[in-house]
């Protein structure tokens, strides 16, 4: 029990603020809370499967009054009767299994919920409750009183319920069955031909397998013809169309072989063919599904926001918020649309959009746009535009975002496939008119025979597993792909694009340096103690920049939104906070985040927050500048030039003041002029020249926060590893080639069967699953090594 | 020898059988988590041992 962190979130406990509670040690009143909650319903095993599993929660007075509304409500809902209700929740904070647990026991907790249900990799909870005897709001107020908030945003509004689709699975199961089956039946065929029972059952057992392989044709390999006949129609020609003509010929032929007599046909090799490839298919597909790719503006904005009219605050959904509206910002609320700021100070906190975490101060009278968090006390603005017309949210009326895009590129299984297909149909005519010459059933079987031999499935499952594989590869390394074609994209990008802020900087700490008379230890402890009440980012970074020091008493303490602090300690006056505030001068140079001390009316220094650039930033694109052209773009002014010239290699381009439709037309030219390019950044401002490049790479400090639409999301602690992904990509690709080898080896083989007439179902049965092995196994074996010897 | 109509008749419909249980399985959603089921079964014996408190404390506790 005895631990220096807090029994409740894990977290170290500064031991001023240590309480003490049923012998337990917390860190803040808000963690024992809750463990009084659980304590009190005897939820304390709670603790038990995991050691400090829990989170503080955050206050969130009035934060959902918006539930109240009952056209909110009920677009939330998944489903409502008289008494029950459905509604499905994303909670974040789900990590480990007494989340599950207490997630699961919600109805020991509130009378009214009847059943709640997570699914942990999707990171929700879906409960059901009476709504008669609770209410949507007083759930998501329970669940944020335990540390456990959920997180809506427009996007739920708007979407529904989410619709799986199964139909990869069922095709799976239809193949398996027919396949299995089949194999059975027509074991005894290998063996004997001319023995007495068999040849007495013998049209049984055919009849029989072939109304086992009719659902895996017309069912399970419909996907094939479908796609086929979609390239032919664009004239494209794809992997699916060989595929497709292989299964028909091999099924057509197999009908005729039971119909004529001649033998047991190829039924066992066909339904294996579409077994195998139906599960290349699903291989490929590895959904990380805490994860969304697809999120614009809507995953950020809340629902609801705060109107006040005529004095009275009423709860709208910000789709009818109205110009010239008056809205209430509240603490850590977004501001959904453009306005302007009628409260005298405000400080907005625009990481969302630009990645910055500093917060900006804003005047009474200055315009705020959408997407800025307020900090602080609660704002009032006026509206100017509304949600759609915003200038942030403009951006999402470009092209880019409105064309669903279908397929960029082709694959190189496609290509491949375009020199394949040809000659694999001029083999089969060349063998049918050397035949025809000399017997017309074998020319018909030769012919069939080339076509069922080549058919493409080694060719064909050959990307789906080494694709799935590296995909796995690295989500196990923190770099998650929205799909496997990323990865044949990713060996073909000859620009990386970067945004600065929060991309090659972290918000998470900050360099900081002092500049001005040396401080004593005692007035760093007053500093310190000072900056401890303070919620103001720059606040927290520099406290924890500071050494320790000891508690002393605060007498007077006063925080100024967009100033600074004013406090007194230890009979010393001390003001914190902007130049303006302190030395009561505006600062020449803008250029810089800085905080001015001044203690007992005497002005003491600076400490400068210099952007803190990522580790192994220059490392990286010394290694990538000599693979790629890497240019990068900022929204910032030039004021970090100087220092990124440094740091970067010579030929880095440096773009400055780019605006979100800048970033993105630069990546059109560049794209123009024929680079493949891949955009990495991380913020909203971004989410343009994301969706335009080939590959837009979001970096997330934290995965389970939200990211812009993109084609993956780099966890930000792997930063450096992104030339190992990129050579990792590549490598993917000689693997898929040296197995394209591989797999026309077989082919090879097969053909030489096939136009000397002798292709036996026993022989087809043999060389289908050993080159599905064999290849499975190649590109699984290469791709692993591959993965652990790249450095 | 005609009995290996029945078996295979009988081996078929058990066949079928397991094929409709997978098919009612992957309806009812069972595949899409594949994960949360395998942690819940072990929580089951702590549910019983807290069962008998009664709810009064939670309302409480809400308001």
């Amino acid at each position: 029990m005895d631990t220096p962190n807090c029994f409740h979130c894990g977290l170290d406990i500064v031991k001023e603020d240590e309480i003490i509670f049923d012998e337990k040690k917390f860190c803040c009143s808000g963690c024992k809370t809750v463990y009084e909650i659980f304590a009190l319903n005897d939820m304390t095993c709670y603790y038990d499967f995991e050691n400090s599993p829990g989170a503080t929660p955050q206050d969130i007075k009035g934060k959902y009054d918006f539930l109240e509304n009952e056209s909110i409500v009920s677009k939330l809902l998944e489903f409502k009767e008289d008494t029950t209700a459905i509604v499905s929740l994303n909670i974040p904070h789900i990590h480990c299994s007494s989340c599950i647990w207490i997630l699961e026991n919600l109805q020991r907790l509130q009378e009214g919920i009847i059943s709640s249900q997570v699914n942990f990799p999707e990171k929700t909870v879906r409960v059901t409750f009476n709504p008669t005897k609770t209410n949507l709001k007083a759930i998501v107020n329970l669940l944020s009183s335990i540390g456990y908030e959920p997180y809506i945003s427009l996007e739920n509004y708007e979407s529904g319920k989410i619709n799986h689709d199964r139909s990869l699975t069922y095709r799976l199961g239809v193949a398996f069955f027919s396949f299995g089956n089949i194999m059975l039946l027509s074991f005894p065929e290998y063996f004997e031909v001319g023995e007495y029972w068999l040849e007495h059952y013998k049209g049984f057992f055919r009849w029989l397998i072939f109304a086992l392989s009719l659902p895996s044709f017309f069912y399970s390999a419909n996907i094939y013809y479908v796609s086929a006949y979609k390239s032919i129609k664009s004239g494209m020609l794809n992997i699916d169309i060989p595929i497709a003509l292989g299964i028909i010929i091999f099924f057509i032929r197999s009908t005729f072989d039971i119909v004529m007599d001649y033998g047991s046909g190829f039924f066992d090799s066909l339904t294996g063919l579409i077994f195998f490839m139906l599960l290349g298919k699903m291989f490929q597909i590895k959904t990380y599904s805490f994860l969304s790719f697809e999120r614009d503006f809507k995953s950020y904005f809340p629902i609801a926001i705060t109107r006040i009219k005529d004095t009275v605050e009423e709860s709208i959904p910000i789709y009818d918020i109205q110009k010239g509206d008056r809205l209430l910002i509240r603490n850590q609320e977004l501001i959904p649309v453009d306005g302007i700021l009628i409260t005298e100070k405000a400080a907005i906190d625009y990481s969302f959009v630009t990645g910055e975490a500093i917060p900006i101060t804003k005047k009474s009278g200055d315009k705020v746009f959408a997407g800025g968090k307020q900090i602080g006390k609660a704002i009032e603005m006026d509206v100017l535009h509304t949600v759609s017309q915003s200038y942030l949210t403009q951006l999402w009326s470009n092209d880019v975002f409105q064309k669903k895009v279908e397929q960029k590129h082709k694959t190189i299984t496609d290509k491949v496939s375009r020199y394949f297909t040809p000659i694999l149909l001029i083999i089969s005519f060349l063998g049918f008119g050397y035949w025809i010459f000399i017997d017309l059933n074998t020319a018909f079987n030769v012919f069939t025979a080339v076509l069922i031999v080549a058919c493409p499935c080694a060719l064909a499952l050959t990307a789906p597993f080494t694709f799935g594989n590296v995909l796995r590869i690295l989500g196990k390394k923190k770099f998650y792909l929205k799909n496997a074609l990323v990865i044949e994209q990713l060996a073909k990008v000859t620009t990386i694009v970067f945004d600065k802020t929060g991309t090659i900087t972290t918000n998470k700490k900050s360099n900081i340096t002092y500049e001005g008379k040396s401080l004593s230890t005692i007035q760093l402890g007053i500093l310190k103690n000072s900056l401890q009440a303070s919620n103001h980012p720059l606040s927290r970074m520099l406290y924890d920049f500071l050494p320790d020091a000891k508690k002393m008493k605060i007498s007077h303490f006063n925080e100024i939104t967009g100033k600074g602090i004013e406090a007194n300690i230890d009979n010393h006056k001390i003001q914190v906070g902007s130049s303006n505030f302190v030395k009561k001068t505006e600062e020449t140079s803008i250029q810089q985040t800085t905080v001015h001390i001044k203690i007992d009316e005497e002005y003491y220094g600076k400490f400068i927050f210099n952007n803190e650039y990522r580790k192994g930033l220059s490392e990286l694109f010394n290694h990538l500048s000599s693979n790629y052209q890497i240019k990068v773009l900022s929204g910032d002014n030039e004021g970090e030039r100087p220092i990124l010239e440094k740091l970067l290699p010579k030929n880095t381009e440096l773009v400055f003041n780019q605006k979100p439709e800048q970033k993105l037309e630069f990546i059109k030219k560049l794209q123009e002029k024929g680079e493949n390019v891949m955009m990495v950044g991380d913020g909203l401002n971004d989410a343009g020249a994301l969706a335009q490049s080939n590959i837009g790479i979001s970096i997330s400090e934290n995965v389970n926060v939200f990211s812009p639409a993109c084609d993956a999301i780099l966890d930000a602690s792997q930063f450096q590893k992104l030339n190992y992904f990129l050579k990792l990509s590549k490598k993917a690709i000689t693997t898929i080639k040296m197995s394209f080898g591989l797999s026309i080896l077989y082919n090879i083989i097969g053909l030489t069967y096939a136009l000397t007439g002798n292709l036996l179902p026993l022989v087809a049965a043999i060389i289908m699953p050993l080159s599905t092995i064999t290849i499975v196994s190649f590109v699984t074996i290469m791709s692993n090594f591959y993965s652990k010897n790249l450095k | 020898m005609s009995v290996i109509y029945l078996l295979i008749s009988i081996s078929i419909i058990v066949a079928v059988c397991f094929f409709v249980a997978f098919i009612w399985a992957v309806k009812n959603g069972q595949y899409d988590d594949d994960y949360t089921p395998s942690v819940r079964m072990l929580f089951d014996d702590e549910l019983k041992k807290v069962k008998p408190k009664s709810k009064r404390i939670t309302k409480e506790k809400q308001i």
